[in-house]
């Protein structure tokens, strides 16, 4: 018995170790990111400029290419044309962060190693925990906050394997997982320890793990979003003859086109919409388990249920003439809105049945 | 449903549909959107607008919107049907507001008029929507892809070429592959038309149809349930009828009759506790073992209840929902002739279990006078009892102890009117005095005996201290409509969302130089780049059977706009 406690406690201070490693490396993969948009900012790109103040004919320019692949024996096959489709602008997307230059571009690729290290130490610092405490990492909000931002980072890292254009999120993001992180170790840290018996049904594995799943994408679907209404005003100041500041200039101009913003975070928050309304059927179903009904209104159940019609308000309203575009992107913002203050606000300032062990 | 229109579809730089015609038309069955515009006179005119507005897309919006704006107070405003003390409490702590939310439902924010209203409005125009898309969809169903517009460059992504083959040869060839790809498609003058992703629209009709299921599921749940409470000690049992419970709530349709008979007994009830750290004293098992039967001749059955592991009969289920001690007690006469002896259920005050409650011996029970009279006794129970303060300092029986009051006289229960088993009505009680005239209490341990003055008998706290269980008792009928539903749910949404509704079209003509010239396009209703990938891996496969004609001199494609595209490799060509 005291020896598994031993174990145990090993196990916990080195989860603690792993979690504050995590953070440095974290905060040295900001500077690389930061050192990337410094450098990046040498290069002087206009882009969006060309292509929404060039005459006419010229603005007719390509919105999406398609496979570019080379070689002359390819060009005798079909070639796939691609047209925008009408009301949209054909503004190509930005280099990313680094600008187009070499440095920049060594800064980024730094910084992404970086990141695939930090996330490392934190998943190991999350698994550490685990073991420690033997069950699931989910127990109050200390846990909740380190495997959140352990999955953030991983969906981000997940989506570069998979080639997608998404680079210019790593600055955003680790600023994000390190606040998230430092939240966690001082205000919400709370010794490992064993859960409540109301805890111990094999739905905290299913109803948390979605949960925690589901915000990291919304996360980055929000961080999307932001960007989108950003560089949609830059656009607009452009398109109406504007002259948007040096500043923005060299920032926006590396992020993708507005409308790929808006399509990205889109998808993201679409894709993840069915996860998260398993998530709330899954606590649903746990509650009829252990509390006697399986809908009661408690805080948390209703917040849920808010940000749910929040998000299906933002995806009908991409649907809808009149909510398009920065309408519905505020809408999406809401929708986060409401999913932060389910976790962070109901914790912390409304009793309910989901309070558990210290927050 | 051909294009029938022979005329050029539009100017260069008319909008899109006009472009299209029927090409691009019910590629899903969302409803037109149609700026809002005032009825003409009547009444019949009103209510066509009214419910074309409540059906408008935009109204569902600013609907749902509501409906997350109108649960917000819910969680904020202390309700009746979660916490009924907390907001008599609210109450008492601001009486103006109080009242001002009476008024407005803000205590039991989802079951007031106002926010029914806005889900029966949303579920209306859901039902609106629905309806007529349904029909739409299947008359879709019936119908063939509408036939290739005019323009095919027009179309979001496209591609063409110049081949050796004959236009029926190519035609048939694109046919067959649409088919193989599992494309409906059919021939159409001199194109083929092909659609793919239905699948998107019955997931959208799906989700949305389960949604109307889980409402009235939930309604129907909420109308017939039944829910109640029923403590038992050890050893003692509980048969669902109304008259057991000690507290039950139920749905307004409820009858006594839908209660399902069965009964239980509980044998033994197990705590568990942290005994170290910060945690120190919060439970780590809670279980209790109930023997079981269904019905009123029913075997018995043994099982283990757990906070999150209900008893299961039919649609009731009784749940493990607080626990606590019931000290024994016997109380005998000044005789030394036994009037009581019975478990007494306290309350828990805290976390570590220091429990109050109280002992009433209503009959048997004659003082040294030899009158009737009944006694009472103030209960204050600790199992971990460290001295000083009435504290207990660990949920588990380690050191228990059990302070009494004494008092005699009318304890008030035969006058009619209820009150608690775990408070004394003292109005008619006297209290029992110590040789100093104060208050007759003691500290007992287990086994111990306090003495009533005068020869008026004795109260001993028996080495047996009995544990009680609390159970939740609940009957919500439809909750298996409500997970159907919900899965249903589930799938429907992912069906809408990450299936692709698009439709290609493939022409083939001979030129003004009499070489078959290859058109193909995509169309989708959303904008993505899975359609020109589809196109491209689509129109590789086809150029294998339709291969290229020797380009004429330089001249440029006859479809194609100058400038208004630029050419990239397709899809499937590089990867053969």
């Amino acid at each position: 018995m005291t020896l598994a406690a031993a174990t145990n406690e090993n196990l916990a201070n080195l989860s603690n170790t792993l979690i504050y490693s995590a953070m440095a490396v974290y905060t040295l993969a900001f500077f690389a990111y930061i050192a990337e948009w410094l450098f990046g900012s040498r290069s002087k790109v206009a882009r969006t400029a060309a292509a929404l103040t060039a005459k006419p004919e010229a603005k007719k320019a390509p919105a999406v290419t398609v496979n570019q692949a080379g070689g002359t024996a390819v060009l005798e096959r079909p070639k796939v044309t691609v047209r925008a489709a009408a009301g949209q602008r054909d503004v190509p997307d930005g280099p990313g962060a680094h600008g187009g230059d070499e440095q920049g571009d060594l800064y980024g690729r730094i910084a992404i190693s970086l990141t695939v290290l930090a996330f490392l130490l934190e998943l190991g610092g999350v698994i550490a925990r685990a073991a420690s405490v033997e069950r699931a990492p989910w127990g109050n909000m200390y846990e909740f906050n380190i495997t959140f931002s352990t999955v953030a980072v991983g969906v981000y890292l997940g989506l570069l394997a998979l080639k997608k254009n998404i680079r210019w999120l790593g600055l955003f993001l680790t600023t994000t997982v390190l606040l998230d992180l430092g939240l966690a170790v001082t205000v919400l840290y709370t010794e490992s320890d064993q859960l409540v018996p109301a805890l111990h049904s094999y739905w905290l594995y299913i109803h948390v793990s979605t949960a925690i799943f589901c915000g990291a994408v919304f996360y980055v679907g929000a961080v999307g979003t932001i960007l989108y209404l950003f560089k949609d005003s830059y656009e607009n100041k452009l398109a109406s003859g504007g002259r948007p500041g040096t500043f923005a200039t060299s920032v926006l101009e590396r992020l993708p086109s507005a409308a790929s913003l808006d399509k990205f975070s889109y998808r993201v928050n679409a894709a993840v919409f069915p996860l998260w309304t398993f998530t709330i059927i899954a606590g649903a179903i746990w509650a009829g388990d252990a509390w006697g009904r399986y809908w009661g209104w408690d805080p948390k159940e209703t917040w849920s249920f808010i940000t749910w019609v929040a998000y299906a308000g933002y995806l009908h309203a991409r649907a809808t003439a009149g909510w398009k575009g920065r309408k519905a992107a505020y809408l999406a913002l809401l929708a986060f809105a409401c999913w932060l203050f389910n976790y962070y606000g109901v914790n912390m300032f409304v009793s309910g049945l989901h309070s558990y062990a210290g927050v | 449903m051909s294009k029938t229109s022979t005329t050029d579809p539009a100017p260069a730089g008319g909008s899109e549909d006009q472009d299209l015609g029927d090409a691009g038309a019910q590629l899903s069955t969302a409803p037109k959107e149609e700026a809002p515009s005032l009825p003409s006179l009547g009444v019949i005119g009103w209510a066509r607008w009214f419910w074309r507005q409540l059906t408008s897309m935009r109204v569902a919006l600013l609907l749902l919107l509501l409906l997350s704006l109108g649960a917000i107070p819910g969680s904020l405003i202390p309700q009746t049907g979660i916490d009924a003390t907390k907001v008599a409490e609210f109450r008492k702590n601001n009486p103006t507001l109080g009242d001002v939310y009476d008024k407005l439902g803000m205590f039991h924010v989802y079951s007031s008029v106002w926010f029914s209203a806005i889900y029966i409005l949303l579920f209306v125009s859901l039902i609106g929507c629905i309806v007529p898309r349904t029909w739409q969809f299947v008359g879709q169903l019936r119908g063939r892809p509408p036939g290739a517009p005019k323009r095919l460059t027009r179309l979001p992504a496209h591609t063409t070429w110049r081949t050796t083959a004959e236009p029926e040869q190519v035609r048939e060839a694109a046919l067959a592959l649409l088919k193989r790809r599992r494309f409906r498609a059919h021939l159409a003058g001199d194109a083929v038309a092909a659609e793919k992703g239905y699948l998107r629209e019955v997931g959208n009709l799906v989700f949305h149809l389960a949604l109307i299921v889980m409402l009235i599921a939930f309604a129907w749940g909420q109308l017939f349930k039944a829910e109640g409470f029923k403590l038992v000690v050890e050893g003692d049992g509980f048969s669902n009828t109304l008259t057991q419970y000690d507290d039950f709530k139920s749905g307004n349709l409820f009858t006594q009759d839908d209660l399902n008979p069965f009964s239980f007994r509980l044998k033994d009830f197990t705590g568990t506790y942290e005994m170290s750290g910060p945690n120190r004293g919060t439970p780590r098992t809670y279980q209790a073992t109930v023997d079981y039967s269904e019905g009123a001749y029913g075997k018995d059955r043994h099982q283990t209840v757990k906070v999150n592991e209900p008893l299961t009969i039919g649609d009731t289920k009784v749940y493990l929902a607080a626990h606590g001690y019931a000290p024994v007690v016997t109380v005998r006469d000044g005789k030394g002739e036994v009037v009581y002896r019975d478990a007494v259920p306290l309350l828990p005050l805290d976390g570590f279990a220091t429990s109050s409650g109280a002992v009433k011996v209503m009959d048997g029970y004659r003082n040294a006078k030899g009158e009737k009279e009944q006694l009472g006794f103030q209960a204050f129970f600790v199992p971990t009892y460290n001295g000083g303060a009435m504290v207990s300092q660990f949920p588990a029986l380690m050191s228990p102890v059990l302070a009494l009051n004494a008092y005699h006289g009318d304890l008030g229960v035969d006058s009619g009117l209820p009150q608690s088993v775990y408070q004394l009505d003292k109005k008619n009680m006297k209290e029992f005095k110590d040789s100093d005239g104060k208050l007759l209490k003691k500290l007992l341990k287990p086994g111990q005996t306090m003495q009533l003055p005068d020869g008026a008998g004795s109260i001993t706290f028996e080495k047996d201290i009995k544990e009680w269980a609390q159970f939740q008792i609940s009957q919500q009928p439809a909750s298996g409509w409500a997970l159907g539903g919900a899965v249903a749910a589930i799938f429907g949404l992912a069906g809408s969302l990450f299936i692709q509704r698009r439709r290609v079209w493939v022409r083939a003509v001979r030129g003004a130089d009499g070489v078959t010239v290859v058109e193909m396009a995509g169309l989708g209703r959303s904008e993505s780049a899975k359609v020109p990938e589809e196109l491209g891996d689509l129109a590789g496969t086809l150029y294998d059977q339709a291969p290229a004609a020797p380009d004429p001199a330089d001249s440029p494609d006859p479809a194609q706009e100058p400038g208004t595209t630029t050419p990239v490799p397709a899809e499937g060509a590089d990867k053969q």
